[in-house]
């Protein structure tokens, strides 16, 4: 059996992992395997090879399908880049490779949508939408009831909520 | 300030204790954060990777949760040795040892919190507790997160969540893992089994020590592999569960090697004993699988006066690193074998024999 990185030397480590019942399988050589840090344990995944291997390769499809490359302008990262390293080069890129990376993660995570920690500017923001929906929610019951003078203090109110998620 | 000075050292590093400690020797959580706009560490420039880790060590290193004095410096201040022996105190990862100046490191006294600055991601935050504690570890760091983000902003997408450099990390940038010694279920040829189950539950095993899928020691590192698509709660759940069903599987591997194969157990830590407080020259694999028989021994009561610590200790001590801080010429591979056998005769001198009739007797 070959290593599946250099395609040189025979593979003698050969990992196994089940991801979304899909079973996947890396075959490596002692050389390849030092390289990609498999015998670190606090650095490798065995995703992270995975993706380098040819996961990105979806990625890859859906982003060229226009034709020219794609480089984000933030940084110069290319799709060749992530297909080298397996990383992004910038959180902009997310945005810049973004047509090809949910069918890259569903192989990977458990879901293509975070369910954790939100930092605090954006949970303001996730509060004050829902303050605006109430309040027009709201609105829409004064008006219904013909409670006009309720109305007008909660048209103030919905004014002063959208100038604010503006600014957020 | 040079940084071993700063370290606790080995000795009271290992007294420290949790729960499970027998089969549990430590938990972390990690957290992977990257600054908002500035190009990840491995596409970055050195000058804007400097940029960054003149915000964030100053940030990270003023965080009330790390008073009083953490240790915070660039890389390029630490010597390759200095790196090592953080490696193999597995304060930092072997790929963070290989960076130097745009770089950095920041550490607390108690080095429960060990922050590293510019590894793959701007942020890779550990928070690191003996025994199974791995909801404690989380929710320090959850804490340290927090107060860290009223000082800077972090890239974090609505769909993916937090954003690091490499897909593997996104959302929750989560990695919770635990260092298991399991020597029962190796003995009891179960060790497979196991780790294929833990597998297919998501989780990643492999071996701490080692090459390839080898673990020596018996020491292997239980870790998640996905981030996204479930909180950090659930993750740390879900992981705290399996290990306390792999702790009961060891459990009972242990309890029937000594009822099946009494002679067995006691001839594997009698000769381990043998070994490690009589030979002249030992290498490091050899070391390791022996220390984990002692301490095997230990767990079952067979020493009277070998402390769990003193073991631990040993493992640290017969690191390549810590085996070089001895002595002031570089040590080459023969050299670094004899020199790890007299450590070894000197610390368990005065240590007596296993007592073969303890085995089996009810623990304290
Ligand atoms: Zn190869
Ligand atoms: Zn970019």
């Amino acid at each position: 059996m070959q290593c599946q990185v250099c395609k040189k030397s025979p593979a003698t480590v050969h990992l196994t992992q089940i991801i979304e019942n899909q079973v996947k399988k890396v075959d490596l050589c002692e050389a390849c395997a030092k390289e990609k840090g498999v015998n670190d344990p606090t650095g490798f995944s065995l995703a992270d090879l995975l993706l380098g291997l040819g996961a990105s390769q979806k990625m890859e499809e859906a982003n060229t399908a226009t034709g020219a490359e794609v480089v984000c302008k933030h940084c110069g990262f290319t799709q060749a880049d992530f297909k080298k390293s397996g990383r992004l080069g910038c959180s902009e890129c997310y945005h810049v490779f973004a047509d090809g990376l949910d069918a890259l993660l569903k192989g990977m995570h458990k879901g293509t949508h975070h369910r954790g920690k939100v930092p605090p500017s954006v949970r303001k923001v996730v509060n004050q939408e829902a303050r605006l929906a109430k309040l027009e929610a709201a609105l829409k019951a004064a008006i219904a009831k013909e409670d006009f003078e309720t109305a007008a203090t909660l048209r103030d109110e919905i004014k002063q909520a959208k100038k604010a998620l503006q600014s957020a | 300030m040079n940084v071993q000075d700063f370290l606790i050292s080995p000795g009271e590093a290992c007294k420290r204790s949790g729960p499970h400690d027998k089969i549990v020797l430590s938990s972390r959580v990690r957290l992977a954060r990257n600054l908002k706009g500035a190009p990840f560490p491995g596409h970055a420039k050195k000058a804007e990777r400097v940029k960054s880790l003149d915000v964030l060590l100053p940030a990270v290193s003023g965080l009330p949760q790390l008073a009083p004095k953490p240790f915070a410096e660039p890389l390029d201040k630490l010597s390759a040795q200095d790196k090592q022996i953080l490696v193999e105190r597995h304060l930092i990862s072997r790929e963070h040892a290989a960076k130097g100046a745009g770089s950095g490191l920041v550490l607390n006294a108690e080095e429960s919190f060990c922050i590293m600055v510019n590894e793959e991601d701007h942020l890779r935050m550990q928070a690191l507790r003996p025994g199974l504690q791995l909801k404690q570890a989380w929710l320090a760091l959850d804490g340290l997160d927090s107060a860290l983000q009223e000082r800077v902003e972090f890239a974090f997408h609505t769909q993916y969540g937090y954003l690091t450099a490499c897909p593997t990390n996104l959302g929750t940038g989560i990695r919770v893992s635990a260092m298991l010694h399991l020597p029962g279920l190796v003995l009891a040829e179960q060790i497979n089994q196991i780790i294929q189950a833990v597998n297919k539950l998501g989780l990643a095993v492999r071996g701490l020590y080692g090459e390839g899928t080898e673990a020596l020691g018996n020491i292997f590192q239980v870790s998640n592999q996905q981030t996204l698509g479930e909180s950090e709660s659930e993750i740390v759940e879900r992981l705290n569960k399996v290990l306390l069903q792999v702790i009961e599987h060891e459990e009972n591997a242990r309890l029937s090697q000594i009822e099946k194969k009494p002679k067995v157990l006691l001839n594997h830590i009698g000769r381990a004993y043998g070994i490690l407080a009589h030979a002249h020259s030992i290498s490091s694999k050899e070391t390791m699988n022996l220390l984990s028989l002692l301490r095997l021994g230990v767990d079952l009561n067979l020493f009277a006066d070998l402390p769990k610590a003193l073991v631990d200790e040993l493992f640290l001590l017969s690191q390549p690193a810590h085996l070089q801080l001895r002595v002031p010429d570089k040590l080459d591979a023969e050299q670094r074998d004899s020199l790890r056998a007299d450590m070894l005769r000197e610390r368990l001198r005065s240590v007596q024999p296993p007592d073969a009739g303890k085995l089996g007797a009810k623990a304290e």
